[in-house]
């Protein structure tokens, strides 16, 4: 080897070098690396932006919230010595014992009491809520009726709301006079997730509408989820593809953007008035909701199906499964992940659904809990509705902690369909 | 080694035209397949040797828009006759993917599934044993023994195919369809399948598509090589790679063109 053949390559090196360190190369390297953290940036900031409305929107609810799972308690000291009160508590059911008590006036014992004790406007600390409470307590042990005892029994919503440190001024001042005697205490509010709406703020609870979610939900899922799931099935391994398979298939994907009022107002005319199924009951709102999720799941299974590596079709026909077997065997194990999530998805929007129950009579004031699909009921949107509406200030707490309620449902919704994910990736 | 087939042929194929839509895949195709023997089709890529492939077991049933015409018989059988049982026949007519496509269940229920859905085991110690000789006979049992229960994903790209060939062989079928079985496969896993091929010959008539002429050489007795739809020529292998009678097969396997 000499030296002349050898320059030109180090020319050549030398040229390709210049042209990569050039001020150009050099400044595109630069705005390259300035896009790229640009991006990184924006991408964050839409992160953080999330996530900050998220937590802002959890934080308000907690913090309005929260306080509606507790309960502000007053003592009261009760003589039912001579008050002629008295039940047979072996041979009364619960609710026939409290009837009973009512009767007696056991009311106006403790407004009596009340009054004793704190005043002309103890009369005002008591409600509802406290009567319930106090034959609850005298039901549990009905020896009280011999003794002067001393009861702590749930005080009226004024009491409460002040005690929360939001009350008007008059409150206040028997809360500060209340503590200051020792007298008050809170606890966990039972009422609250154990009764029914009612026209007391102390006493209406969230349990009957939950109640009639859960029995609505019931209902959407046992229709919505396997007409929705066969339909997909038909759609994807079945269907001609022809012009019929595309307008149907268009035709489902424009009734998943269909405003949800609409379905109300479908299911009003169908469910109510042509089949003349029962107003306002779980039964009803549970086949409008259907009707609402029905397309989400088609669209969601038929993504699932779809997903399904052709290879394992193959597969499967090639040692002589048939076309259900392929797809019970094969398409459909693989695709119920995504199955499951788009029908989670769906049941979530149905959850939170208000408009089109509306029409079908789930707005009526419901103050028991529904015992059946047909019984009236209500749901907890549609109860945050009805609670945002009244002027007590017990209901706006009443609200907020119906919102927390509705957001732990959800939220162990989500986390079911997760777990039920993860068993069925884990089999295959 | 006889090259000429003394016994009758095990499938036949008569003026077969296949269309996708208006276009037309395969042009008047007729071959005879013997038991005895290992098929190989070769020819460029496009050239129809896969859709002709899968004619035969009926899988571009499956193809939206794709027709068959002409005459295809399995020992005298009409197969696209309309009294014929398709899931049957696929069981009859095995078939093994370019790709290795296992089910993504245990190495023991990919074995067992076609068994199972066959009804060809009552108990289960009988279906064991079918999975055993399956994965004995696909040279993969001594691999696997330890581990049936783990998943058939799990395995190297050639054991996966292995297990594809134990899957087809484990309906005991009558013919074993190869779509270029070695295609995604490197050099020592191809082998592998090679030999197997050579030990399944004479149990099953094998049909195996390539792209590789010396594997088809390797491995067949009859080759045809086909070209634009058509079979330019079929015969003995050695006569087309020593003594091809067409212009074009010597030119294809020269490697002039493809």
């Amino acid at each position: 080897m000499n030296n002349a053949p050898a320059s030109p390559p180090v020319g050549a090196a030398a040229s390709v070098e210049s042209r990569w360190a050039s001020p150009e190369m050099r400044a595109r390297i630069r705005r390259r690396y300035g896009a790229e953290r640009r991006f990184k940036a924006v991408g964050l900031i839409a992160v953080l932006m999330s996530v900050g409305f998220l937590a802002f929107l959890l934080g308000t609810m907690a913090w309005s919230g929260l306080s509606g799972f507790s309960q502000t308690r007053v003592a009261l000291p009760v003589d039912f010595r001579g008050s002629g009160l008295s039940i047979d508590a072996s041979s009364m059911t619960k609710a026939e014992a409290m009837a009973a008590l009512n009767q007696q006036g056991l009311g106006d014992l403790l407004q009596l009491s009340a009054t004793s004790a704190y005043g002309a406007q103890g009369e005002s600390y008591f409600g509802t809520a406290a009567k319930e409470s106090a034959a609850a307590a005298i039901y549990d042990d009905p020896s009280m009726l011999q003794r002067q005892v001393e009861l702590v029994l749930p005080a009226t919503s004024p009491i409460d709301v002040a005690a929360k440190g939001e009350g008007d001024a008059a409150s206040e001042a028997a809360v500060a006079r209340l503590e200051a005697a020792d007298k008050l205490s809170s606890g966990l509010d039972t009422t609250f997730l154990s009764s029914a709406d009612a026209t007391d703020p102390t006493v209406a609870g969230i349990w009957g509408a939950l109640k009639g979610s859960l029995l609505t939900m019931l209902v959407t899922l046992a229709l919505a989820f396997p007409v929705g799931v066969l339909a997909a099935v038909y759609l994807e391994e079945y269907a001609p593809k022809n012009r019929l398979t595309d307008i149907i298939e268009v035709s489902i994907n424009n009734l998943a953007a269909v405003p949800s009022i609409i379905f109300g107002l479908l299911a009003l005319a169908l469910f109510i008035n042509a089949f003349g199924l029962c107003q306002g009951s779980p039964l009803v709102g549970g086949l409008t909701l259907a009707l609402m999720t029905m397309p989400v799941i088609v669209i969601a299974g038929r993504n699932a199906i779809k997903a399904v590596p052709p290879s394992i079709r193959d597969a499967a026909l090639g040692v002589g499964a048939s076309r259900v077997q392929v797809v019970f065997h094969h398409v459909l194990p693989l695709a119920l992940p995504g199955i499951l999530t788009g029908t989670i998805i769906g049941m979530a929007r149905a959850l939170g659904e208000t408009a089109p129950l509306l029409l079908v009579g789930m707005r009526a004031f419901v103050g028991g809990t529904p015992d059946g699909l047909c019984s009236s009921a209500t749901v907890l949107p549609m109860q945050i509705f009805l609670w945002s509406d009244e002027v007590d200030r017990g209901f706006v707490e009443n609200t907020s902690t119906a919102i927390i309620v509705l957001l732990i449902v959800l939220l162990s919704m989500n986390a079911a369909a997760i777990i039920l994910r993860n068993r069925f990736e884990k089999r295959w | 080694m006889t090259t000429e087939p003394n016994t009758a042929p095990k499938m036949t194929a008569r003026g077969v035209n296949v269309f996708y839509g208006d276009k037309q895949a395969i042009d008047d195709v007729s071959i005879d397949v013997y038991r005895d023997h290992v098929t190989a089709f070769i020819g460029p890529s496009g050239c129809g040797k896969s859709t002709f492939l899968r004619t035969l077991n009926r899988m571009n049933d499956t193809v939206a828009g794709a027709r068959v015409t002409g005459d295809i018989r399995l020992d005298g059988e009409d197969i696209y006759a309309p009294e014929m049982d398709v899931v049957q026949l696929r069981a009859r007519v095995g078939m093994v993917f370019q790709k290795p496509n296992p089910f993504p269940k245990s190495i023991f229920d990919n074995v067992a599934y076609g068994p199972k859905i066959h009804g060809l085991a009552t108990s289960k110690s009988e279906l064991e044993g079918i999975v055993e000789s399956a994965l004995t006979r696909a040279g993969l049992w001594g691999e696997v023994k330890d581990r049936l229960q783990d998943s058939g994903t799990a395995l190297s790209g050639g054991q996966q195919q292995r297990l594809c060939i134990a899957r087809a062989i484990a309906v005991d079928p009558e013919t074993v369809l190869m779509d270029e079985p070695c295609s995604a496969l490197d050099p020592i896993a191809t082998a592998k399948i090679e030999e197997l091929i050579h030990e399944l010959r004479g149990r099953y008539a094998i049909v195996i598509v390539t792209h590789n002429m010396q594997q088809a050489a390797r491995v067949s007795q009859r080759t045809a090589f086909f070209h634009l739809g058509k079979i330019v020529e079929y015969g003995a292998t050695t006569d087309i790679f020593t003594n091809p009678r067409e212009e074009r097969t010597k030119d294809y396997i020269t490697g002039r063109y493809g």
